[in-house]
């Protein structure tokens, strides 16, 4: 497990320091007169795959909190949709408020819609032993006719995070705008990859959820109580999940759609199996499923003609179907994943 | 109260010679627990007590309630009605966190370690230290390390290495020090030598008179017999999960405890007449056999079975004898080297054409797995390979009127225990359900039996039953291979002995060549 782990953090940290590498390249001559390296390693690409990144990072990050419990979460398209939502309707009815509380209004709101999901999928799983792929499937469905049926048309929501430049840091070249001059939530999704990795790592929050996600008996008869860490990292996880929905409304785009999350939930989940579950190999995939979509998007622009437009828009997916499908046998899930624990059955 | 009697007459005139010499309570007792679960009664009145620094053996057979009443006093199962006190205190115990509060710890049969995390790791989980918030794995490794130093080596483990990297006995150690690490003034143990050599249980018996000697009480669950009179203080039998009898070990004999746990008296040994090997049936020549993740498994193993006699294949579990009985019986491909049945090669036969043609009967290691469909009836399961051919079928149609009678004689002959026919399978205790898989395998026109456990997890009188088929097949002709993790089902059943270790056949000889301890030296992979 650890070398495997070991891997996908090396495949992030590799992505990154490739992608970092590129844009170097770009800012100085000669390179910086190649319009092929502009394409793939310019300024623009690389902000539209953080900004692509983001969403899936957090979904995956959500999916990340609830799978390492030991419970599926295929639900995370739901809980994300649910908290773009909750985000677009608080944000709506305070747009007459300053800018800034009503954008945190609602992040709160996003938040604990989110939460809400996730404790709502808990209670389904964990109370009423529904299967878990159905429960996931149910939260899905749930957001969609929720967010279809009660969306006004006509509301429009005014303003979105602006960048907050990191003092300094924000100065450097190439890096400064890259990294250190994003809106807030992006700040967000990138120290929670931090947080939760090493709290899985040397907390006792971490190791009690690895334990329950292994091998729920063991951690039960060694006095941990599995169902309350259950609902805790589910809820939580709903959270970051919806968090991720948010980010398209308050962050990214400042508007809501119905569908809106179009399958970023998959594509998160995509990410959660590709990063074998850990937030750092989360990150790394998010950023190349990101990265393809930002190259596609580039190269539609840019009306490259050497390949048919159709098959220009295949890449993201490509991307996507390529990396997963390469990784029989490489990644593993947590020992219980998808198997209830009932405590009073014979072992 | 009419258990406060029976309690007294325990509790008082049997308690052992170091718990009268210090302590005169009882650091634990059992009052009147009685457990239903749907349809079955697993406990029934039960009274029991345990003093500090004595070791409680709770013998009983398979069924009998031991295990239900260890996960009822661990908090694992709410009794249905009765009370478990700790230090005279009443224990509210509603989950094992509470059983672990009040000083009992558990080491489960099935050992309860997360398999992808280190030692240290399980042994500090739900009892985690931390500094300001984060796991503190350097006191907690010291703390440890102090703790196995009282044993003297006996209790040293890696505390770096990954379970599942550690053999059986290891993990058995962790668990011990899992119990330690939680200060546990109780310790149970779940049939604890089911899986360890017979060395390995040797040192284990060590760690108990340690612990013993420390002042903890230690509730030892098992049916080996001769276990209990080596290590215990005291014995209480249960009984269809009632508390049957109790005795201390000078004053009781194997043969009387066997006949208290069965409520009848058994037969200990098996009568083996001489029988002279007949022609070669099965054989093996450098057969290589490789696990799922492609690791070789069973490694160039040769060996012959002749007609008319039992080969004994002694090993720890998970030495490759899983899988050399998985490619022998065409449930797993064989990687190299051939298998000869009756003069065919059927290296690469199914299982389907084994038992057609070559008429091999297999009782397999896990019936759950592989010998049986517990929702099937008792009848449909008799006949589940044999209802594609006469007399069980017919123009495709199968004939109940015949798979009825078969199933009515198997029933008789093997005195499989059930209601009626018609029964499902899963609703028979498990020692009525091995007796019908080995009933169906021994079936007429059989040339081998390969039994691979066979007697595993049932109690003493289905055993005796089914070592009894198992030598008259023998004495038929038959050629019979038997895998057994239980060095004392090999020597009491086997003519010639093979042992497994590591994928390799390190040791083929006559029975009468080999005693109990060599064979658990050669088990353990010390070739005389």
């Amino acid at each position: 497990m650890a070398a495997i782990t070991q891997a996908t953090a090396r495949f992030a940290a590799g992505l990154s320091l490739l992608l970092l590498a590129g844009a170097f390249l770009v800012e100085y001559a000669p390179f910086a007169d190649i319009q092929a390296l502009r394409m793939l390693f310019g300024t623009n690409v690389l902000n539209f795959a953080l900004r692509a990144a983001v969403p899936l990072l957090l979904g995956a990050l959500g999916g990340i909190l609830c799978e390492r419990s030991g419970i599926v979460n295929i639900g995370i398209e739901g809980m994300m949709l649910a908290g773009a939502f909750a985000a677009f309707v608080a944000k709506t009815a305070t747009n007459h408020w300053a800018l800034g509380p009503s954008l945190l209004l609602g992040t709160c709101a996003t938040l604990l819609t989110g939460a809400a999901m996730g404790l709502l999928h808990a209670l389904f799983c964990l109370r009423f032993g529904m299967n878990q792929i159905i429960s996931g499937t149910s939260l899905i469905l749930l957001s969609m006719g929720i967010s279809a049926t009660f969306f006004d048309r006509d509301a429009v929501a005014v303003g979105t995070f602006a960048p907050w430049p990191v003092p300094l840091l924000s100065e450097w070249p190439v890096i400064g705008p890259l990294l250190f001059n994003k809106p807030p939530i992006t700040y967000v999704a990138l120290l929670t990859v931090a947080v939760v990795g090493f709290a899985l790592a040397h907390t006792r929050w971490g190791l009690r959820t690895r334990a329950i996600g292994e091998h729920p008996r063991a951690a039960d008869t060694a006095g941990v109580g599995v169902a309350h860490l259950q609902y805790l990292n589910t809820t939580l996880g709903g959270a970051l999940a919806g968090l991720g929905g948010g980010y398209l409304v308050l962050e990214a785009v400042g508007q809501f759609q119905e569908g809106m999350t179009a399958g970023r939930g998959f594509i998160a989940l995509a990410a959660v199996i590709f990063g074998n579950w850990h937030p750092v190999g989360a990150l790394g995939a998010s950023l190349l499923f990101g990265y393809a979509q930002a190259v596609q998007n580039e190269l539609l622009l840019a009306q490259v003609t050497v390949l048919p437009r159709h098959f220009v828009s295949m890449i993201p997916y490509l991307v996507t179907v390529i990396a997963v499908s390469g990784l029989a046998g490489r990644v593993r899930a947590p020992g219980s994943l998808g198997q209830p624990y009932l405590r009073e059955t014979k072992a | 109260m009419n258990a406060a009697p029976v309690a007294k007459r325990i509790g008082l005139r049997h308690q052992s010679a170091g718990s009268r010499r210090n302590m005169p309570h009882p650091v634990l007792e059992v009052r009147g627990i009685t457990k239903h679960f749907p349809g079955v009664v697993a406990n029934r009145n039960i009274d029991l007590d345990l003093f500090p620094g004595e070791i409680l053996a709770v013998l009983g057979e398979n069924g009998a309630g031991k295990s239900t009443l260890m996960n009822i006093i661990y908090g694992l199962h709410p009794p249905t009605s009765g009370s478990v006190r700790v230090g005279g205190r009443q224990l509210e115990c509603r989950s094992p966190r509470d059983a672990i509060a009040a000083g009992i710890a558990m080491v489960h049969q099935h050992f309860h370690l997360v398999p992808t995390m280190t030692v240290l790791e399980n042994i500090v989980l739900g009892a985690e230290t931390t500094r300001r918030g984060v796991l503190d794995p350097a006191t907690a490794e010291r703390d440890v390390a102090e703790l196995c130093q009282r044993f003297g080596g006996q209790l040293d483990i890696n505390l770096q290495a990954m379970i599942d990297d550690l053999p059986v006995g290891m993990r058995q150690r962790v668990e011990i020090v899992k119990a330690l690490y939680r200060r546990a003034r109780i310790l149970v143990l779940d049939e604890p030598t089911a899986v360890l050599t017979p060395q390995e249980t040797g040192s284990l018996f060590q760690i108990m008179r340690g612990l013993r000697h420390q002042g903890t009480g230690i509730i030892f669950i098992t049916h080996k017999l001769k276990e209990v009179l080596d290590v215990a203080d005291r014995i209480a039998v249960l009984r269809r999960g009632a508390v049957v009898g109790h005795a201390r070990p000078g004053a009781t004999t194997e043969q009387a405890m066997a006949t208290m746990m069965v409520g009848r008296v058994p037969s200990l040994t098996i009568p083996k007449t001489t029988v002279v090997p007949g022609p070669l049936m099965l054989e093996v020549d450098t057969l290589t056999v490789h696990r799922d993740d492609g690791t070789t498994a069973v490694d160039r193993i040769s060996f012959k079975v002749h007609q008319g006699e039992i080969l004994g294949l002694a090993g720890v579990q998970g030495n490759g004898q899983t899988e050399l009985i998985g490619a022998l019986t065409g449930l797993r491909p064989v990687s190299s080297g051939t298998v000869r049945l009756n003069g065919r090669d059927t290296t690469h036969a199914s299982a389907r054409r084994l038992g057609r043609e070559g008429d091999t009967g297999h009782i397999p290691e896990d019936r759950h797995t592989h010998g049986m469909v517990e929702s099937f009836s008792v009848a449909q399961n008799l006949v589940l390979n044999l209802c594609n051919r006469p007399p069980f079928t017919r123009w495709g149609l199968l004939r109940l009127e015949a798979i009825r009678a078969h199933a009515g004689r198997k029933v008789a002959d093997f005195d499989i225990r059930t209601t009626s026919l018609k029964q499902p399978l899963g609703s028979l205790s498990g020692g009525n359900q091995q007796k019908l898989v080995v009933a169906r395998e021994m079936r007429d026109g059989l040339q081998l039996l390969i039994a691979n456990q066979p007697t595993r997890g049932v109690d003493v009188g289905s055993v005796e039953s089914i070592h009894h088929h198992i030598v008259q097949q023998r004495n038929a002709g038959r050629a019979v291979l038997l895998a057994s993790y239980d060095p004392d089902e090999i020597l009491a059943l086997a003519d010639r002995i093979a042992v497994m270790f590591e994928g390799r056949l390190i040791s083929l000889s006559p029975a009468a060549q080999v005693d109990r301890n060599r064979l658990g030296l050669l088990m353990a992979g010390i070739p005389a």
